[in-house]
């Protein structure tokens, strides 16, 4: 079997597997949870685009996220309230609903807002820093710092963005009751599907001639410059991509889990989903899916029999990967690949090339 | 006016503590590429070590605190380098995600020994007072830790022109093949710089006690602010660390003044990226040819 075939056939299986038998074997409640993972999957699936195909570590994926879920949730909000002021800010004393709030009354904005909002910020700050030639560490400061801001901005305007507590109590989504198990189930399924396409997309995107530029950006960007191409501008450009994944990710986990709050998009969290990157391998983007759903499975399993422990087994298994595997599960099986066909007999070496410091 | 010149001791002050954090963060950043995530946990480390001496040494904790703190810290740090960050060398996003699994098992650990709530340590009545100045009020206690920056600013600068270690420290971050090339030990120099630049995140977590509680997270409250710091003032250069600091400080304090503290996070962070398109690496650059 060829590479491509072998890989067609492992997407099949991975889709039976997520759209036929999960469903089918799992209870309701773990459907629920594992719809939850596949929304970090495809916030993971950007960053894996971004840093392990682009090198640009962005830390602050948790912004995009947040602005996506936000913009989910403050529609559906608006609609429990039939265009009303939703209820947080009655009990905070606002009185008139705030002006940024009115346009998502309507869904069709709603829904465009959830990645036109994050792509639009990842421009900003794409073109501000990349045109400059910050990047490296330096980039990722800067998105860590972006994080922080942003969840203390939320944290602040309280009025606006319901605080620390954040948007939740939605009684309606999209006509229908969110605590009821077929829309639990349709949820699971829309977000599996969104999952698979943008995969699919993402994948497209790396085998084209655009991808191979990016790769080429990660591994020397001066060389890229001195070939004639704008450095700047490919990276812009999949850093937005990147976050429109991280938008999307957001909104649909409002009506999957039923809450967006600061504390799900801090420098913590937004960490978290880099290290489960990581973890699965920054190199593949499917290694990236993987380690999403294979981190927050452990996390939620683990955290509910050892709630202590889990910040150990995280620290650890991070020290553990970065030292011994830092191409992550994905980089493992490729070793183990290569050992083996090593020793079956000669065959072409593909290495990846470290990216190159600040 | 009267409230905006109160503003003045309160940014300074934190513009010290900054400063005490990102001067070590700067010097391993600039000489070894390395993002020291776990320097949080240093600065944690050195707060709790006055937590800890306030039974024997009662209200003079503080004073008692310094040297300890430093020792201890700089120690963490001198066991982090040698134990894993010598095998991340010119990885320096692997050091940070390295460096930040050592931070979460750190605070974890701190959870366990000390207890999630914070603690408080008891300044030493000397430090209680006030003076004030043309209608500034000007409280001892920051006044204490802005006089600790510059005793810690003064030596450091002394020790990195003035001793013979030093020098070496700078050259190593000039030019880390050609120092070695002439015969300096740059395996010894980074172990020591590491273990400075630790101690003086431990300083900067006892000056943190004389202004708020002591907690597991406080690291991370910090560590943040002090990268900006050393992405605004440059890799490995003293003054830039030290122009960044007080500015971001005052920036973070008046700012917070006029409008109020979620805004002034956000005006920082604008400020920032704004100071990056006039200069994209930071206030003062280490010329170099080399390509990235």
């Amino acid at each position: 079997m060829s590479e491509r075939t072998r890989g067609y056939a492992l997407f099949g299986a991975v889709a039976l597997l997520l759209l036929v038998v999960a469903p089918l074997a799992l209870p309701a409640f773990r459907l629920d949870e594992l719809a939850k993972y596949l929304c970090f999957a495809i916030a993971a699936l950007g960053i894996g685009l971004a840093w392990g195909q682009g090198g640009m570590l962005t830390l602050g994926q948790g912004v995009f996220f947040g602005l996506g879920g936000y913009a989910m949730g403050m529609y559906l909000k608006l609609h429990d309230a039939g265009g009303d002021l939703p209820d947080f800010m009655v009990w905070s004393g606002v009185e008139h609903l705030p002006a940024l709030w009115g346009p998502f009354r309507n869904p069709v904005v709603a829904i465009a807002a959830v990645v036109v909002v994050p792509v639009a910020v990842a421009v900003l700050l794409g073109v501000l820093v990349f045109r400059q030639r910050v990047r490296g560490a330096y980039f990722a400061l800067l998105t860590q710092a972006l994080a922080a801001a942003f969840v203390i901005l939320l944290v602040g305007q309280q009025g606006l963005t319901g605080g620390t507590n954040g948007l939740t109590n939605f009684y309606d989504v999209f006509g229908r009751d969110p605590e009821a198990e077929s829309t639990q189930r349709t949820m699971y399924f829309v977000t599996a599907g969104v999952l698979g396409v943008l995969y699919l997309l993402a994948r497209q995107l790396v085998k084209s001639r655009f991808g191979r530029l990016l790769v080429a950006v990660r591994d020397g960007e001066d060389r890229v410059r001195f070939l004639g191409y704008n450095p700047a501008t490919v990276k812009t450009i999949t850093f937005a991509v990147s976050a429109g994944m991280a938008g999307l990710a957001g909104a649909l986990f409002v009506p999957v889990v039923g809450i967006i709050s600061p504390s799900l998009l801090g420098v913590v969290p937004s960490l978290e989903l880099v290290v489960a990157v990581a973890v699965g391998g920054r190199y593949a983007l499917a290694g990236a899916i993987l380690g999403a759903v294979a981190m927050n499975y452990a996390k939620t399993s683990l955290s509910e029999q050892w709630a202590d422990g889990w910040l150990y087994l995280q620290g650890a298994l991070f020290i553990l990967v970065m030292t011994l595997a830092p191409k992550g599960a994905i980089g493992l099986y490729h070793q183990l690949r290569d050992a083996v066909a090593r020793r079956r007999g000669p065959s072409v070496q593909v290495t990846v090339k470290e990216e190159v410091p600040a | 006016m009267e409230g905006l010149l109160n503003q003045l001791p309160i940014g300074l002050s934190i513009a010290a503590v900054l400063l005490l954090i990102a001067l070590g963060l700067t010097f391993t950043f600039g000489q070894m590429g390395v993002i020291n995530m776990a320097h949080g946990e240093f600065i944690m480390a050195g707060a709790y070590t006055a937590y800890m001496l306030q039974d024997w040494a009662g209200a003079q904790a503080t004073a008692v605190a310094l040297p300890v703190a430093f020792a201890l810290a700089g120690g963490m740090g001198w066991v982090l380098e040698r134990t894993a960050i010598r095998h991340f060398y010119g990885r320096p996003l692997d050091t940070l995600l390295l460096t930040w699994g050592v931070s979460l098992v750190l605070q974890q650990a701190a959870r366990d020994i000390f207890g999630a709530p914070n603690v408080q340590v008891v300044a030493p009545s000397w430090l209680n007072g006030r003076i004030e100045v043309g209608g500034t009020v000007l409280p001892y206690n920051r006044l204490f830790i802005l006089a600790l920056a510059i005793v810690c600013v003064v030596g450091i600068w002394a020790y990195m022109n003035r001793s013979a270690q030093g020098r070496r420290m700078r050259a190593v971050m000039q030019n880390r093949e050609l120092a070695a090339c002439s015969g300096v030990a740059t395996a010894r120099v980074d172990q020591l710089t590491f273990f400075i630049g630790s101690g003086l995140a431990g300083v900067a977590g006892v000056a943190l006690t004389l202004i708020g509680p002591v907690g597991p997270s406080l690291g991370t409250y910090y560590i943040v602010d002090a990268f900006l710091v050393v992405v605004a003032g440059g890799l490995g250069q003293l003054r830039g660390a030290v122009i960044a600091a007080v500015a971001l400080g005052m920036l973070n304090s008046f700012a917070e003044f006029w409008t109020n503290a979620s805004l002034a996070k956000v005006i920082v962070f604008g400020a920032i990226i704004a100071f990056l398109q006039v200069r994209p690496q930071g206030m003062f650059v280490l010329r170099s040819r080399a390509l990235t």
